[in-house]
């Protein structure tokens, strides 16, 4: 008799009320508001060349450990990258670094798209060819840098053929994972709505990877900055990395400092540009990520 | 006529094990089908095999007077685990089976915004699967097979990851929705107050080797009254015949 009467007239039950997704606004974790986190984020910054300003001062007129020249104050190296810039040599080696590093991560990215996909769709190329791959890969990349020197001159193609070397392993994995690792009952809906296995690959294992594969790109852009320095050392007259060793010469620590500070500011830019681009491509996996 | 005709299908996997075992089974056009059974029993392999993802060892199936050899838009597929491509919007994912068959942009378009309102979430097209309850989303899944127009519709425990309630609510707009655009379902449930709420026939499966142990038609008018004398009674006797086979698997 209770249960008839605790019955509940089952027309009123809407179904599915919008998921609740519990996400505070203005509060994040360890409930720190979010002003809050900016300033700590802003004294952070500030902090490090108030530190950085008063080891060199101190240094020059305190402690005097080394020579003042040696470490140089952060108006220092601002006012030679205003000297530099004005001249026009600051933007010649920018472009420079710039376009070994867009040519290099542009070549890794097409073959190693191409070739992760291969591998990842073909069972007999991948055991035939990703043995050959998994052996170089631990391999330092700067272990090849003078062969590359050697094999490819002083000129351009060295430095754009090692970073397309460096950059195409992140790429190369990342791809192969995310063509592999497409979840089955995707490719079974699919099939179910017709589609042939070439439009399977276009409309669902592509479109599935994507993620994968932008991970991949991200990891690889930033290792093409990395490696573009090293081989600038080795060969080059012009580009970021030829303006440290070069201003080594010559004791110019505020030309190396400034370089090294231009290749941080370059390395946060691209990485909010490609976060941006993350977001957009993968909008549907939610805001949750890539706020850093 | 005849839509499924499933004649003297077995599957056996590699290590020796016989998962069905000679069934044979036909299937009215437009009738509700629920194959019913503890896990283990082989319904979801022979709703496999009728869709084409699992090739059947010895037998075959024929649906609409062809044999199944692979996976085809005649035969729309409802995944327990909905299956939704999450690049796509609810709108774009109903589109998908559309845009496969070539349908221009603007066709498809008004062909997926007719089912997506069949299924009641008009309101929700923009939205992404992640965006979605449960069981938005399987209204979702639904729709798309909809809207590809197949002459058979396949349902793998559909509800079976959803509440209660929600479940309830679900097959009563199933059967809605089936009234309006009728097909041919095969529905793979362990829940037996499920089968006996929407179907017109019940095929009662038994364990090791996967076999038809009886076939129980449905004669009660819809909508079923759950709490009713019939369907309680119904309820009563499935579930020995269900019992019988769960004790045979030596599990409780």
């Amino acid at each position: 008799m209770e249960a008839e009467a605790v019955r509940q007239p089952r027309a009123t039950v809407t179904v599915a009320a919008s998921p609740a997704k519990a996400t505070e606004r203005g509060v994040s974790r360890r409930g720190l508001s979010r002003s809050t986190i900016l300033g700590l984020r802003v004294v952070s910054l500030v902090l490090f060349f108030v530190i950085w300003w008063g080891v060199s001062l101190l240094n020059a007129h305190v402690l005097k450990v080394f020579n003042p020249i040696l470490l140089p104050a952060p108006d220092e190296v601002l006012r030679t990258g205003i000297t530099m810039a004005a001249s026009g040599e600051l933007a010649k080696h920018i472009l420079a670094s710039l376009s070994r590093v867009l040519w290099g991560f542009g070549i890794a990215a097409a073959l190693g798209i191409v070739t992760g996909t291969a591998l990842g769709r073909s069972r007999l190329l991948e055991h035939l060819v990703e043995p050959m791959l998994e052996m170089l890969r631990p391999i330092p990349p700067l272990a090849f840098l003078p062969m590359m020197v050697l094999w490819f001159g002083i000129g351009e193609a060295s430095k754009v053929a090692f970073i397309a070397y460096a950059a195409f392993f992140p790429i190369f994995t990342t791809t192969i994972e995310g063509i592999k690792y497409v979840d089955p009952v995707l490719l079974r809906a699919a099939a179910s709505l017709g589609a042939s296995e070439r439009q399977i690959f276009w409309h669902v294992v592509l479109p599935a990877a994507t993620p994968s594969i932008i991970t991949g790109l991200r990891l690889a852009f930033g290792l093409s900055f990395f490696v573009i320095v090293a081989a600038e050392f080795i060969a080059a007259d012009s580009g970021l990395g030829f303006l440290i060793n070069d201003a080594r010469t010559f004791f110019l620590v505020s030309n190396m400092l400034l370089g090294a500070a231009v290749i941080g500011v370059i390395g946060v830019l691209a990485n909010v540009l490609l976060r941006k681009l993350e977001g957009r491509l993968l909008r549907w996996r939610g805001e949750a990520r890539g706020q850093a | 006529m005849k839509s499924i005709l499933i004649e003297g299908v077995s599957k056996s996997y590699t290590e020796g094990v016989l998962a069905l075992d000679e069934v044979s089974l036909e299937l009215p056009e437009n009738s509700f089908t629920c194959l019913l059974g503890p896990s283990g029993c082989g319904k979801s392999t022979l709703l496999n095999m009728i869709a084409g993802f699992v090739e059947p060892t010895t037998g075959r199936i024929l649906v609409d007077g062809q044999e199944v050899t692979r996976a085809g838009a005649d035969r729309g597929v409802v995944f327990q685990e909905y299956a939704l491509f999450p690049w796509r919007t609810a709108i774009e994912n109903v589109e998908f089976g559309p845009m496969i068959q070539g349908l221009p942009r603007v066709e498809r378009r008004t062909v997926a915004r007719r089912y997506l309102s069949l299924v009641g979430l008009a309101e929700h097209e923009t939205k992404y699967p992640r965006e979605l309850s449960g069981g938005m989303k399987q209204r979702v899944a639904i729709a798309r097979v909809l809207a590809n127009h197949p002459s058979v519709l396949l349902m793998d425990e559909p509800f079976g990851a959803l509440d209660a309630q929600t479940r309830e609510v679900m097959q009563e707009e199933l059967l809605r929705i089936w009234g309006e655009d009728k097909k041919t379902v095969v529905f793979v449930t362990h829940s037996i107050s499920e089968s006996i709420f929407l179907a017109d026939r019940i095929v009662v499966m038994a364990t090791r080797p996967g076999t038809i142990k009886e076939i129980v038609d449905v004669t009660m008018p819809h909508p079923r009254d759950r709490s009713s004398a019939a369907f309680v009674s119904l309820e009563r006797e499935i579930k020995r015949l269900v019992r019988e086979e769960v004790a045979k698997l030596g599990v409780t």
